[in-house]
């Protein structure tokens, strides 16, 4: 790996003239250090792509530099001066934009609304506002972008491809010099792809300094001049794309070393409790097949955006699949609805507890029993005994650090209020279990209870499918792996051959990469 | 980890100031107006004041039910008047039938309309306020339709059927005994039912209530019929009460049970509510009704203090949740 941090040649960028500087930026929330000491660093006319697994610090770097965080150490210079992003509208008046994957647009108004939104035309005098120049003007940049919307068309009714369009405009309308695209990318057909790699080399060619954010190697290799890899929060390191090969860049992206000790014990699998057979919902996953036998804990592995949790929602029946077949213990089922998924065994833990799994007024008890209602009140009445003896096991069981079982949820703390998503879901006893990023945003010593858990879960029996973003989670705790990418499973794994590399090169299929640039040289 | 010796009394503060400040407030109004007139504070003026809010205090029982679900049924009041017409006309041809079927006959009549508004909300999906705004006019004009625009009056029905509201029981009015009975009915539905617990885990949270097996529309379904079944009863009872069955019963009446359920602390956002809160709001409102004359404050007046006081409860209950959120983050701070 040649490690050239400050390359002097470059195609196009004019390297003289450095606009964005990031000097030893450090970000901590609470429990986490999102950021530490990251170095970067953009010139105008280049693409500079900005890489990284699940939580390696992306996100809040861009949100950073847009002004929506605040550094807690560290410098950012603008153009060689030394600046304060205070909030997105200073950030806006450094002429800094960014597009994200989803348009974070408003839907009812119109395309020249949503470019102006924030900055309009405005009469000197009377301070009417001039729609007829606008709309003009909305017009002009997006036919500059080779696009021919109507500047009065509503945003809500146009394709994902064109609201990014709509976004660009807005960059556009206030002469960004700095673009940021957040995997502009990932909800993109061929065809659209293409025609915004079209957009993004002429921005270049006009000097526009581009940070590009994508987990897929086709984007990287294709558009990229510069490529920045963070990894657990602070940053590997800075190569021209020329210079550095995939091979070296997975490995940039994963070099970790795995301390943290996952106690999943050997267990020989039981019968087949779940089988899955060509699974297809149409835009977000195909042809998903695979099996979890009793004792086994399969982990579900990928990167963010690649469909694991709309197969673990079509499993579980929230968004049921179009195609395919389940199988519980040998006998196909039909799951329409999470009540389906249930009565045939299968639990779901969610990823978005807040809005999927708790129940902000009520008791911690009631929520601990609520799935279990069936137990807690055989006849349709409740019976606090058991109620209480159940919730305080669970609150003993996953040192949920409340004060009674009678607070409401809503008083406390995040990684309390997770356990108990967790205690619902053990509380429940079922055969097959969903789990959604288990260990998302809890502490160690509660991750270490959890792991714990599945794993005597497990040896009881159950089986346990478990989506995880984290490889040491997924490479500790499962006892066979499945890669996901762009929905489909792209590499399987038992827990034996499983490494970090083999995993990563999976989830961004670094084959179908490499065959599409034969393709096109050929 | 559980300390169990302070928690019934935390739990009591967390929950219960909204309850206490009422109560204070009732006892306060009340020395207040008995110190302005005595008569305010004698046993005849306190159950006349129980017994106009009787009929208040089981229609806020059936709108809490549809609150804590995150919905509202205006259609309460017009479905009032229509059951008490229907009352009306059947007592007038059939004066000899009991009063307990009349209530009975309320009873299912309502259910049959919260029943029918309960299906337009949860499996034909439309927002609530805007089904029971339309179920409102419906109601209200069948009873005009099935009236021909008369009302029944005091004559033409049987002595015995307006017993109903004027007999006693243990020296209590029987309106005042039903409003009791239906409060001990819905006790134990609401706090010792699966049923019941399963309507809060949908208002505080319909999507986590689908995940984990709730039949959201059934129970979505459920909440309007009680609140049709509650509706139908007190439909039943203010015909007798007031001995007439009019076409124009209880206009605008709907807004009162709101009231009465956001001043007893249900949250209009869903997830919240208690039965006694209710009960505690309904009182409120009828001493209001019945105090603000005693003093001699003009009925003029009467509305806009009514608002007055409901805003003020409300915003000292936002006060009150907010420095109580602010302690529990400072001990959740400490703890970490």
């Amino acid at each position: 790996m040649d490690r050239d941090p400050c390359p002097r040649v470059l195609y196009g960028a004019d390297v003289e003239n450095g606009i964005l500087e990031l000097r030893g930026i450090s970000k901590f929330f609470p429990g986490v250090r999102a950021l530490n000491r990251v170095d970067f660093d953009l010139y105008p006319g280049e693409v500079h792509c900005l890489v990284g697994e699940n939580g390696a610090g992306k996100s809040t770097l861009i949100k950073i530099i847009t002004g929506v965080y605040q550094p807690d150490e560290g410098e950012i210079l603008y153009q060689g001066q030394k600046v304060v992003f205070a909030n997105p509208m200073v950030a806006s008046r450094y002429q800094i934009a960014a597009v994200y994957q989803q348009p974070a647009s408003f839907p009812h108004l119109t395309v020249t609304e949503n470019i102006f939104l924030g900055h309009p035309l405005i009469h000197p005098k009377s301070k009417r506002l001039l729609w007829p120049a606008m709309w003009e003007r909305a017009r002009e940049l997006l036919r500059s972008l080779g696009s021919d919307l109507s500047p009065t068309a509503v945003v809500g009714t146009l394709s994902v491809a064109q609201q990014q369009m709509v976004e660009i405009a807005k960059a556009l309308s206030i002469h960004a010099r700095i673009l940021i695209m957040d995997e502009p990318t990932a909800a993109l057909t061929r065809r659209e792809t293409e025609d915004l790699y079209a957009i993004v080399r002429k921005l270049r060619a006009q000097g526009t300094a581009i940070i590009f954010i994508s987990h897929r190697f086709e984007d990287i290799y294709e558009i990229a001049d510069r490529v920045t890899v963070l990894r657990d929060g602070k940053s590997v390191g800075t190569w021209k794309i020329v210079e550095i090969g995939e091979q070296d860049l997975i490995r940039a992206m994963v070099g970790r070393e795995i301390t943290q000790l996952f106690p999943k014990a050997q267990v020989t699998p039981g019968k087949e409790l779940l089988r899955v057979e060509k699974l297809s919902r149409i835009g977000f996953f195909r042809d998903i097949s695979f099996s979890l036998r009793a004792g086994e804990i399969v982990g579900l592995s990928g990167l963010v955006g690649s469909g694991r949790t709309e197969v673990a929602q079509a499993i579980f029946g929230i968004a049921p699949a179009d195609e395919g077949k389940i199988f519980v213990e040998g006998k196909e089922v039909t799951i329409k609805s999470p009540l389906d998924a249930i009565r045939n065994g299968i639990g779901y833990l969610p990823e978005d507890r807040l809005h999927q799994g708790l129940f902000f007024p009520m008791s911690i008890s009631d929520n601990i029993t609520i799935a279990i209602l069936d137990d807690i009140a055989p006849s349709g009445w409740l019976q606090p005994e058991r109620e209480h003896e159940v919730a305080s096991r669970m609150l003993e069981l996953l040192k949920i650090k409340a004060p009674t079982i009678f607070h409401p949820v809503s008083s406390l703390s995040g990684g309390n209020q997770q356990k108990v998503v967790v205690a619902k879901l053990l509380a429940a006893r079922l055969r097959i279990l969903i789990m959604d990023e288990p260990t998302q945003g809890v502490d160690v010593g509660a991750k270490a209870a959890i792991h714990q858990i599945m794993s005597d879960l497990a040896k009881e029996g159950l089986g346990i499918l478990m989506i995880s973003s984290e490889m040491p989670e997924i490479l500790g705790m499962s006892d066979r792996i499945l890669v996901m990418h762009e929905g489909r499973i792209s590499g399987e794994f038992s827990r034996g051959e499983a490494t970090q590399e083999k995993l990563l090169e999976a989830a961004v299929n670094v084959e179908r990469s490499r065959k599409r640039e034969v393709n096109i040289s050929g | 980890m559980v300390s169990r010796s302070s928690s019934p009394t935390v739990v009591l503060r967390l929950r219960g100031f909204r309850e206490l400040g009422i109560i204070i407030f009732i006892v306060l109004i009340s020395l207040v107006i008995g110190a302005r007139n005595p008569r305010f504070l004698t046993w005849g003026n306190l159950h006349d004041m129980l017994l106009d809010t009787a009929i208040l205090s089981i229609l806020a029982v059936g709108m809490m039910l549809v609150l804590v679900t995150g919905g509202i049924d205006l259609s309460a009041e017009s479905g009032l008047a229509l059951t008490g017409m229907v009352a009306g006309m059947v007592i007038k041809a059939h004066p000899h039938l009991s009063p307990l079927f009349m209530l009975f006959l309320g009873l299912g009549l309502g259910s049959l309309l919260g029943a029918l508004t309960g299906v337009i909300v949860a499996w034909g999906r439309v927002l609530p306020i805007i089904a029971t705004l339309s179920m409102m006019y419906v109601y209200r004009g069948i009873t005009f339709i099935i009236s021909g625009g008369k009302w029944i009056n005091a004559y033409e029905m049987p002595d015995s059927f307006k017993e109903m509201a004027t007999g006693r029981l243990l020296g209590f009015s029987n309106l005042i005994t039903i409003a009791l009975l239906v409060y001990l009915v819905f006790y134990y539905f609401i706090y010792h039912t699966r049923t019941g617990r399963e309507i809060y885990a949908v208002g505080s949270n319909l999507e986590a209530a689908r995940i984990i097996g709730i039949d959201t529309t059934f129970i979505t379904w459920l909440v309007y019929t009680l609140s049709g079944a509650l509706y139908g009863l007190s439909g039943v009872m203010w015909v007798a009460r007031y001995a007439s069955a009019q076409n124009d019963t209880a206009t605008g009446f709907v807004m009162t049970i709101v009231a009465a359920c956001v001043l007893g602390g249900v949250s209009i956002t869903g997830g919240v509510g208690s039965l006694f809160g209710v009960l505690l709001g309904s009182v409120t409102i009828g001493i209001i009704n019945n105090a603000l004359p005693m003093v001699r404050i003009s009925p003029f007046w009467k509305m806009a203090l009514q608002g007055i006081i409901i805003l003020v409860a409300v915003m000292v209950n936002i006060l009150i949740t907010q420095s109580v959120e602010r302690a529990q983050r400072r001990r959740r701070n400490e703890e970490i």
